[in-house]
Protein backbone atom coordinates (compact mmCIF):
# COMPACT_ATOMS: atom_id res chain seq x y z
CA UNK A 1 0.00 0.00 0.00
CA UNK A 2 1.66 3.20 -0.99
CA UNK A 3 1.81 6.27 1.71
CA UNK A 4 -0.25 9.34 1.51
CA UNK A 5 2.45 11.71 0.44
CA UNK A 6 0.45 14.66 -0.79
CA UNK A 7 -0.66 18.01 1.00
CA UNK A 8 -4.66 18.36 -0.21
CA UNK A 9 -4.86 14.40 0.29
CA UNK A 10 -3.64 14.40 3.76
CA UNK A 11 -5.99 17.30 4.40
CA UNK A 12 -8.93 15.82 2.90
CA UNK A 13 -8.13 12.30 4.96
CA UNK A 14 -7.75 14.31 8.23
CA UNK A 15 -11.06 16.59 7.89
CA UNK A 16 -12.72 13.26 6.69
CA UNK A 17 -11.64 11.36 9.37
CA UNK A 18 -12.65 13.74 11.80
CA UNK A 19 -16.11 14.16 10.42
CA UNK A 20 -16.31 10.46 10.00
CA UNK A 21 -17.18 10.01 13.52
CA UNK A 22 -14.64 11.91 16.27
CA UNK A 23 -16.40 15.13 15.62
CA UNK A 24 -19.53 13.90 16.01
CA UNK A 25 -18.78 11.99 19.28
CA UNK A 26 -16.81 15.06 20.61
CA UNK A 27 -20.06 17.60 19.29
CA UNK A 28 -22.40 15.87 21.22
CA UNK A 29 -19.87 14.64 24.32
CA UNK A 30 -19.22 18.71 25.03
CA UNK A 31 -23.12 19.53 24.47
CA UNK A 32 -23.54 17.49 28.24
CA UNK A 33 -20.34 19.79 29.20
CA UNK A 34 -22.08 22.69 28.23
CA UNK A 35 -25.20 21.96 29.88
CA UNK A 36 -23.18 21.14 33.50
CA UNK A 37 -21.16 24.15 33.04
CA UNK A 38 -24.65 26.35 32.36
CA UNK A 39 -26.24 24.63 35.53
CA UNK A 40 -23.09 25.17 37.85
CA UNK A 41 -23.24 28.82 36.89
CA UNK A 42 -20.71 29.46 34.56
CA UNK A 43 -20.62 31.64 31.78
CA UNK A 44 -21.24 30.47 28.11
CA UNK A 45 -17.29 31.67 27.24
CA UNK A 46 -15.80 30.19 30.74
CA UNK A 47 -17.84 26.99 28.73
CA UNK A 48 -16.07 27.65 25.66
CA UNK A 49 -12.48 28.88 27.44
CA UNK A 50 -12.89 25.76 29.58
CA UNK A 51 -13.12 23.22 26.49
CA UNK A 52 -10.95 25.21 24.58
CA UNK A 53 -7.54 25.22 27.33
CA UNK A 54 -8.37 22.20 29.58
CA UNK A 55 -8.86 20.07 26.19
CA UNK A 56 -9.94 16.79 28.45
CA UNK A 57 -13.07 15.65 29.57
CA UNK A 58 -12.52 13.66 32.74
CA UNK A 59 -10.68 16.84 34.07
CA UNK A 60 -13.50 19.34 32.65
CA UNK A 61 -15.97 16.99 34.51
CA UNK A 62 -14.50 17.02 37.56
CA UNK A 63 -14.14 20.97 37.42
CA UNK A 64 -17.58 20.73 37.06
CA UNK A 65 -19.25 18.41 39.35
CA UNK A 66 -16.52 19.75 42.31
CA UNK A 67 -17.76 23.35 41.40
CA UNK A 68 -21.74 22.40 41.42
CA UNK A 69 -21.26 21.08 44.73
CA UNK A 70 -18.97 24.43 46.02
CA UNK A 71 -15.72 22.84 46.78
CA UNK A 72 -12.93 25.54 47.22
CA UNK A 73 -10.55 26.57 44.59
CA UNK A 74 -7.41 24.91 45.26
CA UNK A 75 -9.04 21.22 45.60
CA UNK A 76 -10.86 21.71 42.12
CA UNK A 77 -7.64 22.69 40.01
CA UNK A 78 -6.20 19.58 41.89
CA UNK A 79 -8.80 17.17 41.16
CA UNK A 80 -9.25 18.31 37.09
CA UNK A 81 -5.25 18.14 37.56
CA UNK A 82 -5.28 14.30 38.55
CA UNK A 83 -7.88 13.48 36.16
CA UNK A 84 -5.63 14.70 33.30
CA UNK A 85 -2.28 13.28 33.95
CA UNK A 86 -2.42 11.28 31.47
CA UNK A 87 -1.52 14.05 29.20
CA UNK A 88 2.07 13.39 30.27
CA UNK A 89 2.73 9.72 29.16
CA UNK A 90 0.42 10.51 26.56
CA UNK A 91 2.58 13.45 25.24
CA UNK A 92 5.52 11.33 25.63
CA UNK A 93 4.10 8.30 23.58
CA UNK A 94 2.80 11.15 20.93
CA UNK A 95 5.13 13.45 19.86
CA UNK A 96 7.80 11.09 18.50
CA UNK A 97 5.36 9.31 16.34
CA UNK A 98 5.53 12.46 14.07
CA UNK A 99 8.83 11.94 13.53
CA UNK A 100 9.98 15.49 13.28
CA UNK A 101 13.97 16.56 13.79
CA UNK A 102 14.63 19.69 15.48
CA UNK A 103 10.90 21.17 16.37
CA UNK A 104 11.05 24.30 18.69
CA UNK A 105 9.84 24.01 22.34
CA UNK A 106 6.93 26.29 21.88
CA UNK A 107 5.55 24.67 18.47
CA UNK A 108 5.88 21.37 20.41
CA UNK A 109 3.77 22.75 23.37
CA UNK A 110 1.19 23.59 21.32
CA UNK A 111 1.36 19.93 19.47
CA UNK A 112 1.14 19.01 23.14
CA UNK A 113 -2.13 21.68 24.25
CA UNK A 114 -3.74 20.34 21.08
CA UNK A 115 -3.53 17.00 22.23
CA UNK A 116 -6.42 15.08 23.33
CA UNK A 117 -7.61 11.22 23.82
CA UNK A 118 -9.18 11.55 20.04
CA UNK A 119 -6.16 12.60 18.21
CA UNK A 120 -4.25 10.74 20.29
CA UNK A 121 -6.13 7.01 18.91
CA UNK A 122 -7.04 8.33 15.92
CA UNK A 123 -3.43 9.29 14.68
CA UNK A 124 -1.40 6.53 16.14
CA UNK A 125 -3.73 4.23 14.43
CA UNK A 126 -3.76 6.47 10.98
CA UNK A 127 -0.20 7.67 10.93
CA UNK A 128 1.10 4.44 9.28
CA UNK A 129 -0.54 5.41 6.22
CA UNK A 130 0.54 8.81 5.83
CA UNK A 131 4.12 9.96 4.83
CA UNK A 132 6.15 10.51 7.58
CA UNK A 133 7.13 14.32 6.54
CA UNK A 134 2.47 15.16 6.93
CA UNK A 135 1.80 13.49 9.78
CA UNK A 136 2.41 16.79 12.06
CA UNK A 137 -0.45 17.99 8.78
CA UNK A 138 -2.63 15.42 9.13
CA UNK A 139 -2.19 15.95 13.00
CA UNK A 140 -2.99 19.80 13.11
CA UNK A 141 -5.77 19.31 10.78
CA UNK A 142 -7.33 16.57 12.64
CA UNK A 143 -7.03 18.19 15.83
CA UNK A 144 -8.21 21.45 14.88
CA UNK A 145 -11.41 20.11 13.29
CA UNK A 146 -12.36 18.07 16.06
CA UNK A 147 -11.54 21.09 18.55
CA UNK A 148 -14.03 23.19 16.41
CA UNK A 149 -16.60 20.74 16.66
CA UNK A 150 -16.24 20.91 20.30
CA UNK A 151 -16.51 24.46 21.20
CA UNK A 152 -19.25 24.29 18.76
CA UNK A 153 -21.37 21.43 21.05
CA UNK A 154 -20.74 23.23 23.93
CA UNK A 155 -21.88 26.39 23.18
CA UNK A 156 -24.88 24.13 22.19
CA UNK A 157 -25.67 22.50 24.94
CA UNK A 158 -25.28 25.24 27.40
CA UNK A 159 -27.76 27.19 25.76
CA UNK A 160 -29.68 23.85 25.73
CA UNK A 161 -30.39 24.48 21.77
CA UNK A 162 -30.62 20.68 20.90
CA UNK A 163 -33.34 18.57 23.11
CA UNK A 164 -32.78 14.65 22.52
CA UNK A 165 -34.87 11.91 24.28
CA UNK A 166 -33.09 10.61 27.36
CA UNK A 167 -32.52 7.35 25.92
CA UNK A 168 -30.75 8.78 22.57
CA UNK A 169 -28.28 10.85 24.90
CA UNK A 170 -27.43 7.86 27.02
CA UNK A 171 -26.57 6.12 23.37
CA UNK A 172 -24.73 9.37 22.11
CA UNK A 173 -22.99 9.41 26.16
CA UNK A 174 -22.08 5.92 25.29
CA UNK A 175 -20.49 6.32 21.73
CA UNK A 176 -17.61 8.13 23.15
CA UNK A 177 -15.72 5.55 25.48
CA UNK A 178 -17.58 3.12 22.90
CA UNK A 179 -14.97 4.38 19.72
CA UNK A 180 -11.83 4.36 21.99
CA UNK A 181 -11.93 0.90 22.90
CA UNK A 182 -13.25 0.13 18.82
CA UNK A 183 -9.78 2.18 17.99
CA UNK A 184 -7.50 0.67 20.44
CA UNK A 185 -8.52 -2.85 19.98
CA UNK A 186 -6.12 -2.95 16.99
CA UNK A 187 -3.22 -1.49 18.45
CA UNK A 188 -0.24 -3.23 17.32
CA UNK A 189 1.93 -4.26 19.83
CA UNK A 190 2.84 -6.88 22.25
CA UNK A 191 3.85 -4.70 25.10
CA UNK A 192 0.93 -2.13 24.73
CA UNK A 193 -2.02 -4.96 24.54
CA UNK A 194 -0.77 -6.76 27.78
CA UNK A 195 -0.38 -2.95 29.48
CA UNK A 196 -3.68 -2.26 28.40
CA UNK A 197 -5.20 -5.86 28.99
CA UNK A 198 -3.72 -5.03 32.85
CA UNK A 199 -4.84 -1.77 33.28
CA UNK A 200 -8.45 -2.93 32.51
CA UNK A 201 -7.48 -5.44 35.02
CA UNK A 202 -6.56 -3.08 37.85
CA UNK A 203 -8.80 0.09 37.26
CA UNK A 204 -11.89 -1.49 38.99
CA UNK A 205 -9.69 -1.92 42.09
CA UNK A 206 -7.66 1.01 42.02
CA UNK A 207 -10.93 2.81 42.06
CA UNK A 208 -12.59 0.99 44.28
CA UNK A 209 -9.59 2.25 46.95
CA UNK A 210 -8.19 5.05 46.00
CA UNK A 211 -10.19 6.70 43.16
CA UNK A 212 -8.67 10.57 43.06
CA UNK A 213 -5.48 8.62 41.86
CA UNK A 214 -6.94 5.27 40.04
CA UNK A 215 -5.90 6.41 36.50
CA UNK A 216 -2.15 7.21 37.81
CA UNK A 217 -1.94 3.71 39.61
CA UNK A 218 -3.70 1.84 37.05
CA UNK A 219 -1.08 3.40 34.12
CA UNK A 220 2.06 3.06 36.09
CA UNK A 221 0.87 -0.48 37.05
CA UNK A 222 -0.54 -1.83 33.99
CA UNK A 223 2.04 -0.06 31.85
CA UNK A 224 5.07 -1.60 33.91
CA UNK A 225 3.71 -4.86 33.75
CA UNK A 226 3.48 -5.02 30.24
CA UNK A 227 6.77 -3.72 30.02
CA UNK A 228 8.87 -5.75 32.12
CA UNK A 229 6.03 -8.81 30.39
CA UNK A 230 6.78 -7.71 27.04
CA UNK A 231 10.63 -7.50 27.93
CA UNK A 232 11.14 -11.60 29.55
CA UNK A 233 8.37 -13.13 27.90
CA UNK A 234 7.25 -11.78 24.42
CA UNK A 235 8.83 -13.52 21.94
CA UNK A 236 5.79 -11.45 19.56
CA UNK A 237 7.57 -7.79 20.59
CA UNK A 238 7.44 -6.24 17.84
CA UNK A 239 9.48 -3.48 18.23
CA UNK B 1 -18.98 32.00 43.70
CA UNK B 2 -18.35 35.39 42.01
CA UNK B 3 -17.21 35.57 38.47
CA UNK B 4 -13.95 36.21 39.18
CA UNK B 5 -13.88 33.21 41.26
CA UNK B 6 -15.52 30.98 38.57
CA UNK B 7 -12.69 32.33 35.82
CA UNK B 8 -10.15 31.52 38.63
CA UNK B 9 -11.04 28.37 38.24
CA UNK B 10 -11.86 27.69 34.60
CA UNK B 11 -8.08 29.44 33.84
CA UNK B 12 -6.41 27.63 36.79
CA UNK B 13 -8.16 24.05 35.07
CA UNK B 14 -6.68 24.90 32.25
CA UNK B 15 -3.07 25.80 33.61
CA UNK B 16 -3.27 22.66 35.41
CA UNK B 17 -3.71 20.30 32.57
CA UNK B 18 -1.84 22.25 30.26
CA UNK B 19 1.45 21.32 33.21
CA UNK B 20 1.34 17.39 32.42
CA UNK B 21 1.25 18.11 28.97
CA UNK B 22 4.89 20.59 29.40
CA UNK B 23 6.10 17.74 31.81
CA UNK B 24 5.76 15.50 28.62
CA UNK B 25 7.33 17.63 26.41
CA UNK B 26 10.59 18.19 29.16
CA UNK B 27 10.29 14.05 28.99
CA UNK B 28 10.43 13.58 25.49
CA UNK B 29 12.92 16.30 24.90
CA UNK B 30 15.28 14.40 26.46
CA UNK B 31 14.46 10.39 26.18
CA UNK B 32 15.52 8.19 23.10
CA UNK B 33 12.20 7.57 21.35
CA UNK B 34 14.12 3.93 20.47
CA UNK B 35 15.44 3.07 23.93
CA UNK B 36 12.90 1.42 26.85
CA UNK B 37 12.33 4.57 29.07
CA UNK B 38 10.42 5.51 25.75
CA UNK B 39 8.72 2.48 25.24
CA UNK B 40 7.86 2.14 29.43
CA UNK B 41 6.19 5.52 28.95
CA UNK B 42 4.20 4.23 25.91
CA UNK B 43 3.27 1.06 28.09
CA UNK B 44 2.44 3.54 30.85
CA UNK B 45 -0.13 5.95 28.54
CA UNK B 46 -1.74 2.89 26.94
CA UNK B 47 -2.72 1.03 30.31
CA UNK B 48 -4.29 4.41 31.47
CA UNK B 49 -6.23 5.32 28.51
CA UNK B 50 -7.32 1.90 28.44
CA UNK B 51 -8.01 2.10 32.08
CA UNK B 52 -9.94 5.31 31.53
CA UNK B 53 -12.21 3.96 28.72
CA UNK B 54 -12.53 0.58 30.95
CA UNK B 55 -13.58 2.71 33.93
CA UNK B 56 -16.02 4.82 31.32
CA UNK B 57 -17.83 1.63 30.16
CA UNK B 58 -18.04 -0.31 33.06
CA UNK B 59 -18.18 1.82 36.38
CA UNK B 60 -19.28 5.16 35.21
CA UNK B 61 -19.98 8.31 36.98
CA UNK B 62 -22.05 10.05 34.23
CA UNK B 63 -25.79 9.36 33.38
CA UNK B 64 -24.49 5.93 31.75
CA UNK B 65 -24.73 4.22 35.35
CA UNK B 66 -28.12 4.84 35.13
CA UNK B 67 -28.08 1.74 32.40
CA UNK B 68 -27.87 -1.43 33.71
CA UNK B 69 -24.60 -3.37 33.38
CA UNK B 70 -25.42 -6.52 31.42
CA UNK B 71 -27.18 -4.22 28.81
CA UNK B 72 -24.25 -2.15 28.80
CA UNK B 73 -21.80 -5.45 27.90
CA UNK B 74 -24.37 -6.34 25.48
CA UNK B 75 -23.95 -3.41 23.79
CA UNK B 76 -20.50 -3.50 23.66
CA UNK B 77 -20.52 -7.09 22.40
CA UNK B 78 -22.82 -5.95 19.48
CA UNK B 79 -20.08 -3.50 18.97
CA UNK B 80 -17.58 -5.26 18.20
CA UNK B 81 -19.01 -7.53 16.54
CA UNK B 82 -20.46 -4.89 13.89
CA UNK B 83 -17.03 -4.04 13.35
CA UNK B 84 -15.18 -6.77 13.11
CA UNK B 85 -18.35 -7.86 10.47
CA UNK B 86 -17.89 -4.67 8.46
CA UNK B 87 -14.00 -5.08 8.05
CA UNK B 88 -13.05 -3.30 11.38
CA UNK B 89 -14.87 -0.40 9.99
CA UNK B 90 -15.34 1.99 13.43
CA UNK B 91 -18.65 3.89 12.18
CA UNK B 92 -20.78 0.35 12.17
CA UNK B 93 -19.24 -0.40 15.97
CA UNK B 94 -20.06 2.47 16.98
CA UNK B 95 -23.26 2.72 15.22
CA UNK B 96 -24.38 -0.63 16.22
CA UNK B 97 -23.41 0.02 20.13
CA UNK B 98 -25.05 3.64 20.36
CA UNK B 99 -28.00 2.30 18.42
CA UNK B 100 -28.40 -1.05 20.02
CA UNK B 101 -27.75 0.74 23.85
CA UNK B 102 -30.15 3.30 23.06
CA UNK B 103 -33.29 0.74 21.62
CA UNK B 104 -32.72 -1.87 24.42
CA UNK B 105 -33.13 0.97 26.81
CA UNK B 106 -36.12 1.78 25.37
CA UNK B 107 -37.42 -1.57 26.02
CA UNK B 108 -36.80 -2.09 29.17
CA UNK B 109 -38.14 1.18 30.32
Amino acid sequence: MSLIGDRTQVVRKAIVDSLSLPAFILFFTMMGFGSLMQNAGFGADMAAVATLLIWGLPGQLAMVELSATGQGVIAIVFACSLANARFMPMVVAFLPAMARAGVSLPRQLLDAQMLSINSWAMCLREFPKVEPEYRHLYYVTFASSILAAAVIGTLLGYYGAVILPAVLVLGLIFTSPLFFALVLSSTPGYAERLSMLTGCAIVPLAHHYLPSVDLLITGLAGGSFGFVAARFWGTADDD
Amino acid sequence: MTTETLWIIVLGCGAATFLWRALGVAVVRRIDPQGPLFKWVTCVSYAMVAGLIFRMLILPESELATVPLWLRCTSIAIAFAAYFVAGRRLVAGVLGGGVSLSALMFLVS
